[in-house]
């Protein structure tokens, strides 16, 4: 019992001398703690849309075959379907129509698609939320757009598709075939790109190397390359969370420094005085700790707890000025909370440690002074 | 009388508690948080795979952006990590995975 | 009690300032009642004050403390002896600003673990026996000098130490001032506390509770009472 009351003495002590310099303190822990909430904010959405993206890109297509022409994405002549049905293990092969319209009303862009689950009738439209919420229209409201050849072709909406699926489905336009083709002047013969289902998913390599070889011109997309596109979104590596990251350690840095440097004529006569009425230099170690320590911790604890109500219950709003970038629709996205263990252990790690360390390095070199020092 | 006052660590105590307890909640939260949104991730994923969808609709400024996972080699992004995009969103996205294969 | 011979001092040895503190000191100093050392300054009174109080150790010779030499012991004991065998009250006090009186009391006891409420009751009670009960909770900041070394007083007392070391005690004090700590000197003597102290006040030097004084002079003993 000696040994907590003696710690709780400590820590008692090391709470006065904080509040001793209340500004400095709370200054710095404000610092510290919007650190840490960057940070975490941070891993907490990068991990959330990684986990979204896995579950939602799960169904996506086994194969995709472009075909590209001097460097680009060009259609696909609808004959290449035959040549890829007669490709051995390719169990079906259906093309895709999709494009994107540059909306100058709102000076949006939406993703025009021909769902190949329904069919759509001639001059109707199903839109996604963004879509709907960017011109301000619902069912019944009639949307027309500029064709290819100048003529307008216009589109009743016959409803929107659920907000709840925005993060795939925001900005989309579900048109028919025919209003399609039209729309864009697409021959008949043409395709987007074909989609490729396998009969055995553990061949989908060789498969993708017979399409290869059957169609020297086309470009194979896997499944496995489209969910890992979006399993390093937001990775550390990206520059704006690296320009957050950097500036993130250089306050750490300048924190550290601050401390490395600060140790003041009053806190080495402090530790004098201290030791000359008894205390071990151990005891004096373990107040600074103490105080890194609380410092450090309060920080992690208030900057993880405002991150996660940011991200999961205000939909990230600070960091939406960079997501939406220059585009005008912006998916509002609602993010299921979850969180990577390890990702908070390391964030724990790498924010209370150093900085508790930090304290403890200057105060180390002044605690080894001798006591008699108060007496001279 | 003086001895009543409350002991600094009493109320660092406290607001670790706090701190503890809220802490708790989003770890609660966190293990609920998949198995409520069940249902709706299962919905947009169903969707997702019946329209045939292969990318998030995160950032609709460009092609390349919008259909990450769709741009070819010759679209932007190839500069990265060392580069910041045109577009912020750029900086935030690595290159398709199948960008950077050199063959199927 | 406490034995001192052929103890010297120097300090920044080796080097164009080096300075020789003590000189070879021979003394034995009894348990109780109160010794006062003189000189001038520079004389190495402090400094002795430093090596019996177990602050500094001796470049040579050897301090004895109770039979058990103490002068070559490795610094984590030197302070557990110092802070249950000494009480210091320092010339300018050196009480840590920021906090309260009765804070400031009660630090030297924190490595000790005590109960916090007997502490507190203890450091309450060494106040009310100076007559700062009602400037307990008051900042050091605002004491006046005389005040503020009745706080050092309790706070060297807080563990209940043998011997009590006051260096230069009224160097900051008037004469009224001075008076009082002679009086709460003479209580602590009758309590049976061993009093060192070191002074070049006359006022404190002929005062009827001194038992003996010792005389430096360039770190010799040149009267030893």
């Amino acid at each position: 019992m000696a040994g907590l009351e003696r710690q709780r003495q400590l820590l008692d002590f090391a709470l006065s001398s904080l509040a001793r310099r209340p500004m400095k303190n709370l200054a710095s822990l404000t610092v510290y703690t919007a650190v840490v909430f960057l940070l975490s904010s941070v891993m907490l959405m990068s991990h959330a849309i990684r986990r979204e993206a896995a579950a939602l890109l799960a169904g996506a297509p086994e194969l995709v075959v472009q075909r590209l022409v001097a460097g680009r994405h060009d259609l696909i002549p609808t004959d290449r379907l035959a040549t890829i049905r007669a490709v051995r293990g390719v169990a079906a092969a259906g093309g895709r129509l999709w494009g994107y319209l540059f909306d100058p009303a709102v000076a949006a862009n939406y993703t025009f698609l021909v769902p190949p689950d329904r069919s759509i009738a001639a001059g109707t439209a199903i839109i996604g939320s963004s879509v709907a919420a960017v011109r301000g229209v619902g069912p019944g409201d009639v949307m027309s757009f500029r064709g290819y050849d100048g003529r307008p072709v216009a589109f009743t909406v016959t409803s929107t598709i659920a907000a709840e699926s925005a993060l795939v489905a925001a900005d989309l336009f579900l048109v028919s075939e025919g209003d399609f083709r039209r729309l864009f002047g697409i021959p008949a013969d043409r395709f987007t790109d074909i989609v490729v289902t396998i009969r055995n998913p553990r061949e989908v390599r060789t498969v993708a190397e017979k399409i290869d070889a059957a169609l020297p011109d086309a470009r194979i997309i896997l499944r496995d390359e489209m969910r890992r596109t979006y399993e390093s979104v937001f990775d550390w590596r990206e520059g704006m969370v690296l320009v957050l990251l950097v500036g993130a350690i250089l306050a750490f840095a300048i924190f550290s420094w601050e401390k490395a440097s600060g140790l003041s004529a009053d806190e080495r006569r402090e530790i004098g005085i201290l030791k000359a009425v008894g205390w071990e230099t151990a005891d004096v170690i373990g107040v600074k700790m103490l105080e890194g320590l609380v410092m450090s911790l309060t920080a992690f604890l208030a900057g993880y707890g405002l991150a996660f109500l940011h991200v999961f219950h205000f939909g990230a709003r600070l960091f939406e000025p960079v997501l939406k970038g220059w585009s005008v629709l912006y998916p509002e996205f609602p993010l299921a909370p979850s969180v990577d263990e390890i990702q908070m252990a390391s964030l724990f790690f790498f924010t209370v440690f150093p900085y508790t360390l930090a304290t403890i390095v200057p105060i180390w070199r002044a605690a080894v002074v001798d006591p008699d020092m108060v007496m001279r | 009388m003086s001895t009543l006052r409350v002991r600094p660590s009493t109320v660092l105590f406290a607001i670790l508690a706090v701190g503890g307890v809220a802490f708790g909640t989003t770890c609660v939260e966190a293990c609920l948080g998949p198995g409520r949104a069940a249902v709706r991730l299962a919905r947009t994923a169903r969707l997702a795979e019946r329209l045939q969808l292969t990318d998030l609709c995160l950032f609709t400024e460009a092609r390349y952006t919008r259909h990450a996972s769709q741009a070819d080699r010759h679209a932007a992004f190839q500069d990265h990590p060392a580069a910041l995009e045109h577009f912020p969103s750029g900086s935030l996205m690595p290159p398709s995975g199948a960008a950077n294969r050199a063959s199927p | 009690m406490i034995h001192l011979s052929d103890v010297r001092k120097v300090f920044n040895q080796g080097r164009p300032n080096e300075v020789w503190a003590l000189n070879g000191i021979n003394l034995t100093l009894r348990q109780g009642g109160a010794t006062v050392f003189r000189g001038p300054s520079g004389s190495g009174k402090t400094t002795l004050l430093t090596l019996v109080g177990c602050l500094a150790r001796p470049s040579s010779g050897r301090v004895r403390l109770k039979d058990r030499d103490i002068s070559g012991l490795p610094e984590r004991f030197l302070t557990e002896i110092r802070r249950s065998t000494f009480g210091f009250v320092f010339q300018n006090f050196n009480l840590l600003s920021g906090l309260s009186a009765i804070q400031n009391v009660m630090i030297p006891a924190y490595p000790r673990g005590l109960p916090h409420k007997a502490l507190r009751r203890r450091a309450m009670a060494l106040l009310d026996m100076l007559d700062m009960g009602d400037k307990a909770e008051a900042e050091t900041r605002w004491l006046s000098g005389g005040e503020a070394q009745r706080i050092a007083i309790a706070r060297a007392l807080i563990n209940d130490p043998e011997v009590v070391i006051a260096d230069e005690p009224t160097a900051n004090l008037d004469s009224g001032l001075s008076a009082q700590f002679l009086a709460i000197a003479g209580r602590l003597k009758r309590d049976g506390k061993t009093l060192l102290v070191t002074s070049h006040d006359p006022f404190v030097c002929e005062a009827a509770l001194v038992d003996r004084v010792v005389t430096l002079h360039d770190g010799r003993i040149v009267e030893a009472g």
